[in-house]
C-alpha cells in the first residue's frame, strides 16, 4: 500500500474528468491522478462520431472523439498521471479511493476528489415496457458502441423510442448503415432534441416522427418481431385502443440517462432527488468536504461544452480547496469531517481570512431552489463570499416557453434578477449568471433563492 | 448403452443426475435448449419452502421437507448461494388467522421444524417493514432463499465432473421400448439406455405422450415478477407470503440471495413457453404487494420476468413408471415446491431405480465439491492473490455487479460452459444489475467470442435465432 497522497484524484476520464483535472493543474495543483475504467480516456465521446461538439467552447464544430482528443492532448502536456483500465470500487469521506486493476486492488489517498463518473442509460424495465425478452432491444448507447467502436450493425428494421439528441442521432446512424428506420417515437408533443438535430437526422433522412406515443410491448421469441406503440395523454398515460404495431427486428431505447452515483453514495454524499446527482455548492463541492462533482454524474447535460465549463470550475475549486489548506482542517490523518451531516456548515474551508478556499468557514450558505416551471437547479447552495463575479445556475424548465419568456429569481417577495429568453424547452438545459452586485442585499437567513420561469408578459406585473 | 438417460436439465433432472453420479453408472442428460435449465428452473420465486403447504401424507409433503434439509447440505458442499432467512405468512383478518393456524397444524404434521404463530407485536418487532394492517403471522424459520439456477448448475456440473454426459440442443422426439432397454430418438440421433427418466417440466406431457397417453394434464401457468434494485433489498429480511383470498394465492415479497427484492408472482394459464410479461398483471402484483410491504418503491424496478409453472390437474407430484414402458420413469407435475423438493426427488428416483434392479455400486473417486471464484465476496488478500494468478481478475467488466473478466473467463472454461450472453449472466451475474447489461453486454460478447473462438456475429443472447448483431458495418446488402 503506497503512502503517497495525491492532491487530487479525479474519478472518470471522460470530458468532465479531463477538464477538471486540467483545470486543477492550471490552478496550481501538481499531483493529480485521473482514474478511468476504460482502456482509453475520452469517455462516451469516443463513440459519438457525429459532429456538433465544441460550438460553444472551441467555436468550431468537432466530432466527439476530436473534442475528447483536444482535452487528452492538454492533459498529456501536463504532469497529470493517468490510470486507465482501472475501476474505482469505493470512495470514503476521508478521500480514500479503492481501485481494482490488473495489478491488484489497492487504496489511494488524496487531499481532494472530483467525481466525474458520468451516467448510465435507462432500460426497458425502468419504464415498464412489457412483453417478451428477445434479442434486438438495445439502449442507444450500446447500439452506438457496437456500430461505432466495434464495427457491427445491430439491426435492419428499426424503431427508435426517444426523440432526444441521442435518439435522433442513432436513428440517422442506423439509416446510414443501411437499415430501415420505421419511426422515431416520443411521448411529449414536441421532439426532445435540438431543432437542428431534428432537421439533420429525421427530416433529411425521411425518418417518420411519431409524437405523443410510447412503446408498451415487445413481441418476438428469439428476436424482436414487433413492437406496439400507444398514444399517451398529457399525463403520459396510455390511451386504450390506440395500439399501432410495427414489424421490426430492432428497438433502440433512448429514454433518458441516470447519473451514476453509486460511489457518491458510498462516500456518504447526500444526493438531490430532482437531479439524481449530488447536492453541491456554487463551486461544485458536495456536502462532503473536499469532494467535488461535475459533468453528467452531477446532472444530465445535453451539451459537452457545458460539461466542460462546469468541470473547469470543479477543478479550480478542488485546487483552491487544497491550496487553501482545506484538507488540513479535516486532517490528513483521514477524518475530514466524518461525513455528510455537518458538511453544509463546515464546508471544508481553511478558515484563512483571505480565503485560501475563498470563503468563511462559518458562513451560512444561501439555499437555491426551483420555483414555478423549473425542474431543478444546480447548484442548490451558494456561499456568497466565495462568489467571484457571478453566481451561475444551471436549470431545466418543465415545458416549452416561447418568445418573450423570462427567468425570474426571487427571495421571498423580493425580485433579485430577471433574464429574458427567446425560447426555452424542457429538454434543453438553461443557464443564468446572476451578477454578484445583484446579490448584495441577499441574506441567506431570509430564505432560499427561487428560480422560476414565466411566459411572455407576466414578468411585467 | 447408458445405464440411465435423463430428459431435461432442469432442477429435477439435475438432481437425479447428481444423486446418480455417486454410483458407478453411465449417465447422460439431454436437453433441447442450448443451455441447461432454461425452463421453469430459470424463473421462479427461488424459495426453499419450509413445507407447511402440502397436505400431509402426500409425496409432495414428504419430498418438500426432506428437500429443505438436502438443499442446505448441497448448497454448502457445492458453493451455491443460499440464505436461511425464514418466511412469514401474514394474516390481515380473522379468516387469515384461521388459515395460518391451519397451516401451522399442517406443518406440524409434515414435521416442519420451528413453526411459530406470531401476534401483531411480535411480527412487527421482527419485520418493521410490514404493513400495520397485518395482525399476525406464521413464522417458518427453516425456509431459505437460494439461487435456483446456480443450484441446478452446481448439481449438474458435479454430475458431469463425475462422468455424466450432457447433450444440449438435443430434443427428444421419440421413445421406443426395446424390452431390455429403451431407445430415445432425438434431433441429434438415437440414444440407448437401460432406464429413462423424463424430467421435462412443462413439456412432461409431450414426452410422456411419446410412450403413452399421460394420466395427467399439464396446465402451464405463467407467473410474473418484479426484481428491484439492491437499494430496495432490505425492505424485509424474510420471505413474506400472503394468505390466499378470492383474488388469488397472494403475492410474495422477498429478499434474494443477491440482495435484490423480488415481488410476485401472479398466475395466468397459457402457453408452455410463454414467458412474456403484461402490464395489467404487473400492475395487479404491485397493488397486492404493497398490502404486505407498503414501502416498496417500484420505481426501483430493474427487471420484469415471468416463469411458467408445470401446474396440472393433479394435486400431488407424479413420479411413476409408464405402463407401456416400465423402463421409463416419468417425473411430472413438478409444480411448486418443486425447486425445494428437487434433491429429494433425485433420492426418491434413485430408490425407485434400485427397486427396479439397477445395481448401485459407489464410485471409487467421487468429487462432491465445487467452488467458483467470487471476487466481490473474498478478502482483499485473496483478491490480490487471484489477480496475481490471473490479472483478468482485476479487470471489472460488469460495473453494477462488479463482475471481473477473470470470473467470466473461468465460467467459459467450466465443465458446462455457457455460449450465450444470458448463459454468462446466469453463471456470474454480469448484466444482473441496475443498467441491465447496457454497459457490459458488448464486453461480455467480445470475451465469449474470443474465449470460444467464434465470430461476434454468431453469439446469441439466448436460444439460436437470438443473435445480437446482424451484420458487419458497411455490409448491408
Ligand atoms: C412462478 C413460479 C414460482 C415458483 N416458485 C417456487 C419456489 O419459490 N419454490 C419452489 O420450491 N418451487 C417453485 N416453483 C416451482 C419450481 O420452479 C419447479 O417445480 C422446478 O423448477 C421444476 O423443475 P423441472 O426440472 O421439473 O422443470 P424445468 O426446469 O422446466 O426443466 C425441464 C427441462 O426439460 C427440457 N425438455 C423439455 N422437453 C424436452 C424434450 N422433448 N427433449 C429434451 N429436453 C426437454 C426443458 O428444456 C427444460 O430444460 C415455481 C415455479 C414458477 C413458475
Amino acid at each position: 500500500m503506497s503512502e503517497k497522497k495525491y492532491e487530487l484524484i479525479v474519478i472518470g476520464g471522460g470530458p468532465a474528468g479531463l477538464a477538471a483535472a486540467h483545470s486543477a493543474w492550471e490552478n496550481g495543483l501538481r499531483s493529480i491522478l485521473i482514474v478511468e475504467r476504460d482502456k482509453y480516456l475520452g469517455g462516451i465521446l469516443n463513440q459519438c462520431i457525429h459532429n456538433g461538439f465544441g460550438l460553444h467552447h472551441f467555436k468550431e464544430e468537432l466530432s466527439g472523439p476530436e473534442y475528447a482528443d483536444r482535452f487528452i492532448k492538454l492533459v498529456n502536456e501536463t504532469g497529470i498521471e493517468v490510470m486507465t483500465d482501472t475501476m474505482v470500487l469505493n470512495v470514503t469521506p476521508e478521500h480514500e479511493v479503492y481501485v481494482s486493476n490488473t495489478d491488484g486492488v489497492s487504496v489511494l489517498r488524496a487531499q481532494s476528489v472530483v467525481l466525474a463518473m458520468g451516467c448510465r442509460e435507462r432500460t426497458r424495465d425502468s419504464v415498464g415496457i412489457a412483453g417478451t425478452r428477445p434479442a434486438g432491444v438495445y439502449t442507444a448507447g450500446s447500439a452506438q458502441l457496437y456500430m461505432n467502436i466495434l464495427g457491427y450493425s445491430v439491426g435492419r428494421k428499426v424503431v427508435v423510442r426517444g426523440t432526444g439528441d441521442i435518439g435522433l442521432i442513432m436513428a440517422r446512424r442506423m439509416k446510414l448503415e443501411g437499415a430501415e428506420v420505421l419511426a422515431c417515437i416520443g411521448a411529449s408533443d414536441h421532439p426532445d432534441g435540438l431543432a437542428r438535430n431534428v432537421n439533420q437526422c429525421l427530416v433529411d433522412y425521411d425518418i417518420p416522427l411519431l409524437l405523443r406515443h410510447t412503446i408498451t410491448e415487445i413481441r418476438g421469441k428469439d428476436r424482436v418481431e414487433q413492437v406496439v406503440a400507444m398514444e399517451v395523454d398529457e399525463h403520459r398515460n396510455v390511451i386504450p385502443g390506440t395500439e399501432k404495431t410495427f414489424d421490426c427486428d430492432t428497438l433502440l431505447l433512448s429514454i433518458g440517462l441516470i447519473p451514476e452515483n453509486e460511489l457518491s453514495k458510498k462516500a456518504g454524499i447526500p444526493l438531490d432527488r430532482r437531479t439524481s446527482g449530488a447536492v453541491v455548492y456554487e463551486n461544485n463541492e458536495t456536502l462532503v468536504p473536499g469532494i467535488f462533482a461535475c459533468g453528467n454524474v452531477l446532472h444530465v447535460h445535453d451539451l459537452v461544452d457545458f460539461v466542460t465549463e462546469e468541470s473547469i470550475r470543479a477543478g479550480k475549486s478542488a485546487a483552491e480547496y487544497v491550496l487553501g489548506g482545506g484538507d488540513a482542517v479535516g486532517g490528513s490523518d483521514g477524518a475530514a469531517g466524518g461525513g455528510a451531516a455537518d458538511g453544509a456548515a463546515s464546508g471544508g474551508a481553511g478558515g484563512t481570512a483571505d480565503g485560501g478556499a475563498g470563503r468563511d468557514a462559518d458562513e451560512p450558505p444561501l439555499e437555491i431552489t426551483n420555483g414555478d416551471n423549473v425542474k431543478y437547479t444546480v447548484p442548490m447552495m451558494a456561499r456568497l463570499s466565495a462568489l467571484e463575479k457571478t453566481l451561475e445556475i444551471f436549470f431545466r424548465v418543465t415545458k416549452v416557453f416561447g418568445e418573450g419568456s423570462r427567468v425570474v429569481v426571487t427571495q421571498g417577495d423580493k425580485k433579485v434578477a430577471s433574464f429574458k429568453r427567446p425560447y426555452m424547452i424542457n429538454s434543453k438545459m438553461e443557464k443564468i449568471k446572476i451578477p454578484v452586485k445583484l446579490l448584495e442585499g441577499v441574506d441567506p437567513a431570509d430564505g432560499p433563492l427561487v428560480v422560476r420561469a414565466e411566459e411572455g408578459g407576466a414578468a411585467h406585473a | 448403452m447408458y445405464d440411465v438417460l435423463i430428459i431435461g436439465s432442469g432442477v429435477s433432472g439435475a438432481s437425479c443426475a447428481y444423486m446418480l453420479s455417486k454410483y458407478d453408472l453411465k449417465v447422460a442428460v439431454l436437453d433441447k435448449s442450448n443451455d441447461i435449465a432454461n425452463g421453469t428452473t430459470k424463473a421462479n420465486s427461488a424459495i426453499i419452502h419450509a413445507g407447511f403447504d402440502p397436505s400431509p401424507d402426500t409425496l409432495m409433503a414428504k419430498l418438500n421437507v426432506r428437500g429443505v434439509e438436502l438443499a442446505r447440505e448441497i448448497a454448502a458442499k457445492l458453493d451455491v448461494p443460499i440464505n436461511n432467512c425464514g418466511s412469514l405468512v401474514l394474516a390481515f383478518d380473522e379468516g387469515d388467522l384461521e388459515h395460518i393456524r391451519k397451516l401451522y397444524d399442517r406443518g406440524c404434521k409434515n414435521n416442519v421444524p420451528g413453526l411459530e404463530l406470531l401476534d401483531k407485536e411480535q411480527l412487527h418487532a421482527l419485520e418493521p417493514g410490514i404493513s400495520e394492517a397485518a395482525v399476525g403471522a406464521l413464522l417458518a424459520p427453516s425456509a431459505c432463499i437460494i439461487n435456483p439456477w446456480e443450484y441446478c448448475l452446481a448439481m449438474l456440473e458435479t454430475a458431469v465432473v463425475n462422468g455424466a454426459e450432457l447433450f444440449l440442443d438435443t430434443e427428444v422426439t421419440g421413445v421406443t421400448d426395446c424390452g431390455d432397454h429403451v431407445s430415445v430418438e432425438t434431433n441429434a440421433g438415437a440414444f440407448e439406455a437401460k432406464y429413462v427418466l423424463s424430467a421435462a417440466g412443462v413439456h412432461a406431457g409431450d414426452v410422456r405422450r411419446l410412450v403413452e397417453e399421460p394420466p395427467y394434464e399439464i396446465v402451464p401457468t405463467r407467473g410474473q415478477y418484479f426484481l428491484l434494485d439492491k437499494d430496495e433489498g432490505t425492505r424485509v429480511s424474510r420471505t413474506i407470503f400472503q394468505c390466499p383470498n378470492e383474488k388469488g394465492k397472494g403475492v410474495l415479497v422477498s429478499p434474494t440471495v443477491d440482495g435484490n427484492l423480488i415481488v410476485g408472482p401472479d398466475a395466468n394459464v397459457g402457453g408452455a413457453d410463454d414467458t412474456s410479461t403484461d402490464k395489467a398483471g404487473l400492475d395487479a402484483i404491485k397493488e397486492a404487494a404493497v398490502k404486505s410491504v407498503p414501502g416498496i418503491n417500484f420505481r426501483m424496478n430493474i427487471r420484469n420476468f415471468a416463469g411458467v409453472r408445470a401446474n396440472s390437474d393433479q394435486s400431488d407430484f407424479v413420479i411413476e413408471k409408464a405402463a407401456a414402458c416400465p423402463r421409463f420413469i416419468d417425473i411430472a407435475c413438478i409444480k411448486s415446491p418443486g425447486l425445494t423438493a428437487a434433491p429429494a426427488i433425485g433420492e426418491y428416483v434413485v430408490e425407485m431405480l434400485a427397486a427396479e434392479g439397477l445395481s448401485l455400486a459407489e464410485r471409487d473417486s467421487y468429487v462432491d465439491s465445487r467452488k467458483r471464484p467470487r471476487l466481490g465476496e473474498v478478502s482483499e488478500e485473496e483478491r490480490n492473490r487471484l489477480i496475481q494468478e490471473d490479472p483478468r481478475y482485476g479487470r471489472i467488466i460488469c460495473r453494477c455487479e462488479q463482475v471481473t473478466e477473470g470470473e467470466i473467463v473461468a465460467a467459459l472454461h467450466t465443465p458446462i460452459p455457457p455460449t450465450t450472453i444470458n448463459g454468462v449472466k446466469r453463471r456470474v451475474g454480469s448484466g444482473m444489475g441496475r443498467c441491465q447489461g447496457g454497459f457490459c453486454t458488448p464486453k461480455v460478447h467480445e470475451i465469449i467470442a474470443r474465449e470460444s473462438g467464434v465470430d461476434m456475429l454468431e453469439v446469441c443472447l439466448e436460444e439460436p435465432g437470438s443473435e445480437i448483431l446482424k451484420y458487419r458495418s458497411k455490409e448491408n446488402e
